[in-house]
């Protein structure tokens, strides 16, 4: 048919078919910038939580955009199988597990003094013998600030330094704290809380709520604890004018032999929050001591193996899966882009930030 | 002309549609959920990996199809030029939807990250545990998937112009009318 249209009609024809190929492609390429975001600006991203990590602290190449500071350890979990009948995690079955670790303080720059918050951090990665990993990031503190990563980003944006000053606007974070009454518990707990003399003496929380899975695929939502054995000196913050105390401290406490924590599993009841990390549960909540964890040695995080471990608290063995907490894929995905900018970073990519190799004040 | 050398071998035709639809799908799944930090980003993770990986061994069947049964030639009076641009462009895909997933599984393997496709089922790595590597592979994978978006769109395109204005039979090879 068509060789015998005259010219003009298969023009005309054809204008149709090019502005429908045209419509074609630019409605595929709109798609697909909505999704990527890139035409829905307000979408709260990855990148965004990690920039404002960066505004508040600057860049420091090469460490993690948060808890920047800290050492790795490594050990073992010994598991006395007490939760196997509530995970099917092969980390529970009774025996030995291998761990690779990270001590660190919250904040963006790795040259903070130890004494400038009062909160410590224990990162796992637990290796099972199938290949299969767990891996957590836990807190000494009794609740998290806020429950979902909007309230975080906020906080994190009243939180950033006035240039002026170089200091939080105090009117900004009155502003935000006054808009978030969830973060009273919180700030209640930080009121009376000191920078403690010791990693070893802290009790580490996963303040996040989990789900383990049984044999026959029964649910229980835990959070779990790792509770010190050391109590010595927990106290005050090392001598005056030393900023790197916790450090030398593990160095010397692992000199005289292996620290040791328990492994607290608490198990909810029925209704109790399990989307919002601003909430403890009652106290009298079934808690199930799950096994030892043994620390024995230290490396500094500058060539230790912890270093370009991501520990992304979704990483999670068959046994264990994510509560509903909006926390938790919020982590996943900051951490990952916190991950790909500092490892490109060692990898000396074009456009990332060169590596500090003197300390910055 | 007979259908058989007018048209793709059916099974060429049900795996160009079933992977066009399952790539473009990671496409979308891929922006959207590294733009996320909703849940979505777990659950579309959770897609994301065991379809890339069954994409990887779609399109291994499918090189293996197309080097058995070459496809029906291009229209005689095709300019060269286009020839090239459309031997080149179906190479280029070829090797980008081989290469999209086998980068995804390297730099996760390089990353230290189990290669988890489930709750349970686990891969294993392909690449030695590398910081630097995963830096690497991580942006390659997002600069390959831009260069297959791209690639998708000019091959859309192409595929329309040959179906609504040249009307030359090269769609209708692929949808399995010959119209002429
Ligand atoms: C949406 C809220 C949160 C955001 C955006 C966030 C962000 C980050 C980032 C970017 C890192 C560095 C990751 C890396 O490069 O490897 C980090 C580390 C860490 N975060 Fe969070 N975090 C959040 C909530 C929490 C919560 C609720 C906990 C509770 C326990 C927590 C505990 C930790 C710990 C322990 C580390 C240190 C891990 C290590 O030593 O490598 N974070 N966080
Ligand atoms: C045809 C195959 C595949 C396509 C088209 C594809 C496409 C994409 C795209 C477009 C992105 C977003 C990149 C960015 O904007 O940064 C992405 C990210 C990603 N892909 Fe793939 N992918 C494929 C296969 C795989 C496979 C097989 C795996 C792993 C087994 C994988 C793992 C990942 C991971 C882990 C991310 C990053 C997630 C994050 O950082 O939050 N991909 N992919």
């Amino acid at each position: 048919m068509q060789e015998e249209l005259s010219v003009p009609a298969r023009r005309k024809g054809n204008a149709g078919s090019w502005a429908l190929i045209g419509a074609v492609v630019a409605v595929t390429v709109a798609a697909f910038g909505y999704v990527g975001g890139w035409l829905a600006p307000h979408r709260l991203t990855p990148e965004k939580l990690i920039d404002q990590f960066q505004h508040n602290a600057g860049t420091f190449a090469g460490y993690r955009r948060n808890h920047a500071k800290g050492v790795c350890v490594a050990g073992y979990f010994d598991s006395n199988g007490q939760a196997l009948a509530y995970s099917t995690a092969q980390v529970f079955a009774p025996g030995r597990t291998p761990v690779v670790g990270r001590f660190a303080i919250p904040g963006s720059n790795p040259y903070a003094p130890d004494g400038s918050v009062p909160i410590r951090s224990m990162a796992l990665r637990f290796a099972q013998p199938n290949g299969q990993q767990w891996r957590t990031g836990m807190n000494s503190m009794p609740v998290f600030p806020v429950a979902t990563p909007q309230a975080f980003y906020a906080q994190l944006q009243a939180q950033q330094p006035d240039p002026a000053t170089g200091k939080p606007d105090p009117a900004k974070v009155a502003a935000f704290f006054a808009a978030h009454p969830e973060t009273a518990a919180f700030r209640a707990w930080a009121k009376t809380a000191r920078p403690s003399a010791s990693f070893a003496t802290e009790s580490y929380e996963s303040l996040n709520a989990f789900v383990f899975v049984d044999a026959y695929g029964k649910r229980q939502p835990v959070r779990w604890r790792m509770l010190p054995q050391a109590t010595d000196g927990g106290g005050g913050a090392g001598k005056a004018g030393d900023v790197d105390y916790l450090a030398a401290d593990l160095a010397a406490r692992l000199a005289h032999g292996p620290l040791r924590w328990q492994l607290q599993i608490t198990l909810a009841n029925p209704g109790d929050p399990t989307n919002d990390a601003t909430k403890t549960w009652p106290s009298d909540r079934r808690t199930i001591d799950a096994g030892t964890l043994v620390i024995d040695a230290t490396t500094p995080q500058q060539n230790g193996e912890c270093r370009d471990i991501n520990y992304d608290p979704l990483v999670l063995p068959a046994g264990i899966v994510a509560s509903d907490d909006p926390l938790l894929p919020a982590r996943s995905a900051a951490y990952a882009d916190s991950y790909l900018r500092r490892t490109s970073e060692e990898a000396h990519l074009p456009g990332t930030a060169a590596a500090h190799t003197e300390k910055q004040p | 002309m007979t259908p058989a050398t007018g048209t793709f071998t059916l099974p060429a035709r049900v795996l160009h549609w079933l992977m066009a639809l399952l790539i473009v799908a990671m496409l979308f799944i891929g922006v959207g959920m590294v733009e996320s930090v909703s849940e979505r980003h777990e659950w579309l993770l959770a897609i994301h990996k065991p379809l890339g990986i069954a994409i990887l061994l779609l399109a291994i069947v499918r090189l293996a199809v197309r080097l058995r049964h070459p496809p029906p030639p291009l229209p005689a009076d095709l300019p060269a030029l286009q020839k090239l641009a459309a031997l080149a462009s179906h190479w280029l895909l070829y090797f980008l939807m081989l290469a999209m997933p086998l980068i995804g599984w390297a730099m996760l393997s390089a990353g230290g990250y189990p290669v988890m496709l489930g709750t349970s089922l686990r891969l294993p790595p392909i690449f030695p545990t590398s910081a630097v590597a995963f830096a690497v592979l991580r942006h390659l994978h997002e600069w390959f998937a831009m260069l297959l978006f791209l690639t998708f769109l000019a091959h859309m395109g192409a595929a329309l112009y040959h179906g609504l204005i040249r009307r030359d039979g090269v769609l209708s090879s692929m949808v399995g009318r010959r119209s002429t």
